[in-house]
């Protein structure tokens, strides 16, 4: 049997995650069908119909998917699951958000964020902030699954042509209602996604030096900005820029930690960073034990020069 | 009205967990255990509600050993009422709880369950959802904000990208993210006040509940190790080996 992985996106952009997913998806079952839900989505679910490897995309095209509710989306999810033998996410905030609703419905235990399709239902998947990987073979006949997005290629974008099928809305839950978004424009690109990746901690000390020595390094080097949780809880940075645990998972080509000390949590979100450049005063930091490249000094100094390399 | 908060007992965030040599599962053995970091959120964020008059009753629910009575006594110390301690050895997955949980709501009927987003031990974040699936309830997940009015409940969330804001009606289950709010200092005089609040044993059997697990875990190993590399010894050296790996470029 098949696989039907939701399709996350951004406008008509594709979610990088949900090509990751695909890719997941791909290496349970070569038979993938694709979900597109959402309000006047048609342009969505044209791209997703390209993506290599696609054997059908599902749309679902109403004003009751307009903003992702989980208790609209998910009764969709469960209406369609009959042919499938796994429903497969990206583990982004919407994958996170409506697969568990999705599983329990179904009732399945869902196997959150894994790293590996070691078989149709073996999986690897990190635990304890990556402290440890685990080995689960899951005894569920339909298999509920959220994916690591930088622990898979993305599937390409380009090459497929498959048919696209509507499906009947559900109805509205009438349980929920959005009301308003705010995103962050930073014009930085996607921190989840980016191939590179500045980070500034605590030692910052305000938002203006975190503005100015890293996210003035960052649009030098056309980066993706992060952050510790002391940075962010401080407010010298927006929530959606913490890495670690609990916060993003990023593995860029190069993550440059700046007055990162490097907590477990932190490392959890960024030790699978291809390179790992750190800066720190304190030569002990954690950060330096993985980091690829590390220079001790203050960043007060350091920074105002290293910008001016750039 | 009443909030029910499940909580569960964890490894303390600060401690690295060791895997076991036999790669069977994870050495817990004198370990510090905690209250899991997003429970004490909830817990704190329910206490809340009950000094500002919202709330009338918190009831903490924790699924797990015995000795998670110490964690449950954690939640009355910060301001919870009364609490369930559903007890078993075994390893309880998301769905289980789940299961459970919802007979618990079932019995209690409260107005709002405010759960943790996610363990830090298993990492699953899905016991929040599954609820709210299970018992047909709306979710407010990933809340950094909760403002409750004329039945409903406003949940800001931390999305991708930014916050978003929905509106719930009650009964709902929300799960906290680490900015809902910052957990008060709990005082000795409150931990005292605390061992008197009265903590109901449960078995999961006394729900009807089979809490046989889905998932079976074949191996539990250390991921692979990064070397440490080079120090540099100035920003020049630094800059250089940067631009060797394409930064700037």
């Amino acid at each position: 049997m098949s696989v039907l992985v939701l399709i996350d996106y951004n406008g008509d952009i594709l979610d990088e995650g949900s090509l990751s997913a695909i890719t997941a998806a791909l290496q349970i079952d070569s038979e993938v069908d694709l979900l597109v839900a959402g309000d006047n989505v048609r342009a969505v679910a044209e791209k997703a119909a390209k993506i290599k490897g696609v054997h059908k995309v599902l749309l679902a095209d109403s004003p009751v998917y307009a903003s992702a509710l989980a208790e609209n989306i998910a009764p969709l999810v469960v209406k369609l699951a009959d042919s499938y033998q796994a429903i497969v996410a990206s583990a982004n905030s919407n994958g996170k958000n409506i697969a568990p609703r999705v599983a329990a419905l179904l009732d399945s235990q869902q196997i959150s964020e894994i790293i590996t399709v070691v078989s149709p239902d073996t999986f690897r998947r990190p635990i304890y902030a990556g402290n440890a990987i685990a080995t689960v073979q899951s005894a569920d006949s339909k298999k509920v699954i959220t994916v690591r997005a930088t622990a898979f290629e993305k599937a390409k974008a380009e090459g497929g042509d498959a048919p696209i099928e509507a499906v009947d809305a559900t109805e509205d839950s009438g349980l929920s209602r959005f009301i308003s978004v705010d995103l962050q424009q930073s014009g930085r690109g996607d921190l989840s996604t980016a191939p590179l990746v500045v980070s500034g901690g605590r030692a910052l000390g305000s938002p203006e030096k975190f503005h100015e020595l890293i996210e003035g390094f960052a649009d030098r080097v056309h980066a993706a900005v992060g952050a510790s949780r002391a940075a962010v809880d401080s407010e010298y940075a927006p929530n959606d820029c913490q890495v670690g645990q609990t916060g993003k998972i990023v593995a860029p080509e190069v993550y440059i930690a700046v007055g990162i000390s490097g907590a477990i949590q932190h490392l959890a979100g960024m030790k699978d960073s291809r390179k790992i450049a750190a800066i720190n005063i304190d030569p002990e930091a954690p950060i330096f034990q993985i980091a690829d490249i590390g220079l001790v000094g203050d960043l007060f100094e350091v920074m105002p020069a290293l910008i001016e390399k750039f | 009205m009443k909030v029910i908060v499940p909580v569960k007992r964890v490894i303390d965030y600060n401690l690295r967990p060791r895997v076991k040599t036999d790669g069977s599962g994870i050495d817990l053995s004198n370990l510090k255990m905690s209250l899991n970091p997003f429970d004490e959120i909830a817990v704190e964020e329910a206490v809340r509600l009950k000094e500002k008059g919202i709330a009338k009753e918190v009831v903490l629910v924790s699924i797990g050993v015995s000795k998670a009575q110490d964690q449950l006594k954690t939640g009355m110390a910060i301001g919870a009422d009364r609490s369930i301690l559903i007890e078993t050895e075994e390893n309880v997955e998301p769905l289980n709880v789940a299961k459970l949980l919802k007979a618990v709501v079932d019995q209690e009927k409260p107005d709002l369950v405010i759960a943790g987003k996610q363990a830090i031990d298993d990492d699953s974040n899905q016991t929040g959802q599954m609820l709210a699936a299970l018992l047909g309830w709306p979710q407010g997940c990933f809340a950094s904000k909760l403002t409750i009015a004329d039945n409903k409940i406003e949940v800001t969330r931390e999305i991708d990208g930014g916050l978003e804001t929905i509106s719930l009606n009650l009964p709902a289950v929300v799960t906290s993210d680490l900015r809902l709010n910052e957990p008060r200092f709990v005082s000795l005089p409150n931990i005292i006040k605390a061992r008197k609040k009265p903590i109901e044993i449960k078995k999961p059997e006394d729900f009807g509940i089979d809490i046989t697990p889905r998932l079976k875990t074949l191996k539990v190993e250390e991921p692979p190790l990064r070397q440490a590399g080079e120090k540099v010894e100035s920003v020049e050296e630094f800059a250089a080996k940067l631009k060797e790996w394409g930064v700037g470029a």
